[in-house]
């Protein structure tokens, strides 16, 4: 009886989930205020997130480096391992998935805050009651703004991430420069990028709609908002790691 | 002239409103007043579409808004003007474009012509010198006048008010009140505003639904309200020993007037 309870429960989000989407993809009011929407979306949630993911990603390549030479180097093993499972790693998990994770965090609670504000405050009462789609003028900029910017911030990431990598080779002096320059370059595959970016994607999709989803439907007061704030993270983490599966045995 | 028939709004098994019927006249303040939990939110909510009644009819000059096609609500919605009870701005942007943010979506003026109405509308609450402030820097007093050149900038012919006194000092509640009196005379607009505030009733209180415990129980206006006799509404009204003594000041006079 309680399966059933909460699978009765989980249905119904999902399916008020998937009527709020409907309402968010409808055509803008005004192209000219949703294109500025759009921009300040891509500005607010990426741009903006942009030095939060250097950081990350410079240390997460060196440390990854690091691991690689001191546990991984042995004889019957070539050089440049270190430099070529440093970058397999990043492009293949870190700056897609781990990234997405973290972002999730930034971004998720941001969304969800923000709306959630919105709604216990009456602006969104006050954009019905104007005759605007308050889903559409608010929802989907948020959307469409978090995956234009999200292949840029996995190109980023798996940049600096490399340059985290050389940072060890240069300043830490753990592996040659000559080394992970060979174990970089060695068997690229650029497919590898292009499944970064297609992954990054689904999952820019999942952070803004979710996060969204829990931030609109808001009941209550401040204690609401902060309750759909985690929720949302927590909701969109866990839709990421699942999803991720999928993604990579599709895409392999 | 918006005509409520027969509405009964209910949640889930709680009936929060029963079968209201009442009218609210064009040109004037008509104030729908009850105690904290009465149902006066709830009604203004299924005035304006923000809620779904459960039985009943809304009806806007003739036209039935609860039957409407959601595109002919849009419609609908475009011809109100709302106030809301914590004002409801939007933080992120300056007094001025709060004001105009109407006209970006819906007006088709060009832009000198959309700040030189939004500015009208400023000028009209006194608020023209705030104009590049933003909602968390003005006072709460300023931020429902600022609410109210929202509303009105679209020239809409129904303003909502829920109360729009509440948190603000007496002096300030009386420039709202006869800011909203004004604006409905001076448009002919059918204004309706939800307050528990009784300077509200006794100033500018046209046409007067009382609801208590989700009924109507009366209707009247300021006038009728010294002389009624309906003891809920008494206690309501007249909860204060202030205008116990007026009431009492009014009776006599009253008595007087009638004995000469």
């Amino acid at each position: 009886m309680l399966i059933f309870r909460l699978l009765r429960k989980n249905l119904t989000t999902f399916g008020e989930y998937l009527i709020l989407m409907r309402r968010s993809f409808s055509m803008p009011e005004r192209m000219r205020m949703f294109m500025k929407r759009y921009l300040k979306e891509m500005v607010q949630l990426g741009v903006d997130s942009i030095p939060i993911v250097l950081i990350i990603s410079f240390f997460i390549g060196s440390v990854i480096c690091i691991q690689m030479k001191v546990n991984i180097e042995s004889p019957w093993m070539p050089r440049w391992v270190a430099g070529y499972t440093t970058r397999e790693i990043m492009l293949l998990e870190f700056s897609s998935s781990i990234m997405c994770l973290i972002l999730s965090g930034k971004v998720g609670s941001n969304i969800a805050s923000e709306l959630g504000t919105m709604r216990v405050t009456q602006q969104i009462d006050a954009l019905e009651i104007m005759g605007i789609n308050s889903a559409s003028y608010l929802i989907l900029p948020k959307i469409l703004g978090l995956v234009t910017i999200m292949p840029f911030l996995v190109i980023f990431s798996s940049a600096m991430g490399i340059v985290g990598a050389y940072g060890t080779a240069y300043i830490g002096h753990i592996i040659s420069p000559e080394d992970l320059t060979a174990g970089i370059q060695h068997a690229f595959n650029s497919w590898f990028m292009w499944m970064s970016i297609i992954k990054s994607l689904f999952f820019a999709f999942i952070i803004s709609s979710v996060s969204s989803f829990f931030g609109y439907t808001v009941e209550g007061g401040s204690v609401e908002v902060g309750k759909a704030s985690t929720n949302a993270v927590v909701c969109s983490s866990v839709l990421i790691l699942i999803s991720d599966v999928f993604l990579t045995q599709l895409l392999s | 002239m918006i005509e409520v028939k027969h509405l009964t709004k209910t949640f889930e098994d709680k009936t929060v409103l029963f079968d209201i019927s009442t009218t609210f006249e064009t040109g004037k303040t008509n104030l729908i007043i009850g105690q904290s939990g009465s149902g006066k939110t709830v009604l203004m909510k299924n005035l304006v579409g923000l809620l779904e009644p459960s039985e009943g009819e809304v009806l806007y000059d003739g036209r039935n808004f609860v039957t409407m096609t959601k595109h002919e609500r849009v419609l609908m919605q475009r011809e109100m003007g709302m106030v809301f009870q914590g004002s409801a701005l939007f933080d992120s942007l300056s007094v001025k474009d709060n004001v105009q943010f109407p006209l970006d979506v819906f007006s088709s003026l060009n832009y000198t012509d959309r700040v030189k109405r939004a500015q009208e509308c400023l000028d009209r609450v006194n608020l023209l010198d705030a104009e590049n402030k933003f909602p968390d820097e003005i006072s709460g007093g300023m931020q429902k006048r600022v609410a109210i050149a929202r509303s009105i900038v679209l020239n809409p012919k129904y303003l909502f008010c829920d109360e729009p006194n509440s948190g603000l000092d007496p002096k300030t509640s009386l420039v709202i009140d006869e800011l909203l009196s004004s604006i409905t005379k001076d448009f002919n607009i059918t204004t309706i505003i939800n307050t528990h505030d009784m300077n509200s009733v006794m100033g500018i209180g046209e046409n007067i639904a009382f609801i208590y415990k989700g009924h109507k129980e009366w209707q009247g206006n300021k006038d009728q309200v010294m002389n009624s006799t309906n003891k809920k509404l008494n206690d309501l009204v007249f909860a204060s020993d202030l205008f116990r003594k007026v009431k009492k000041v009014e009776m006599e006079e009253e008595q007087r007037a009638h004995e000469k």
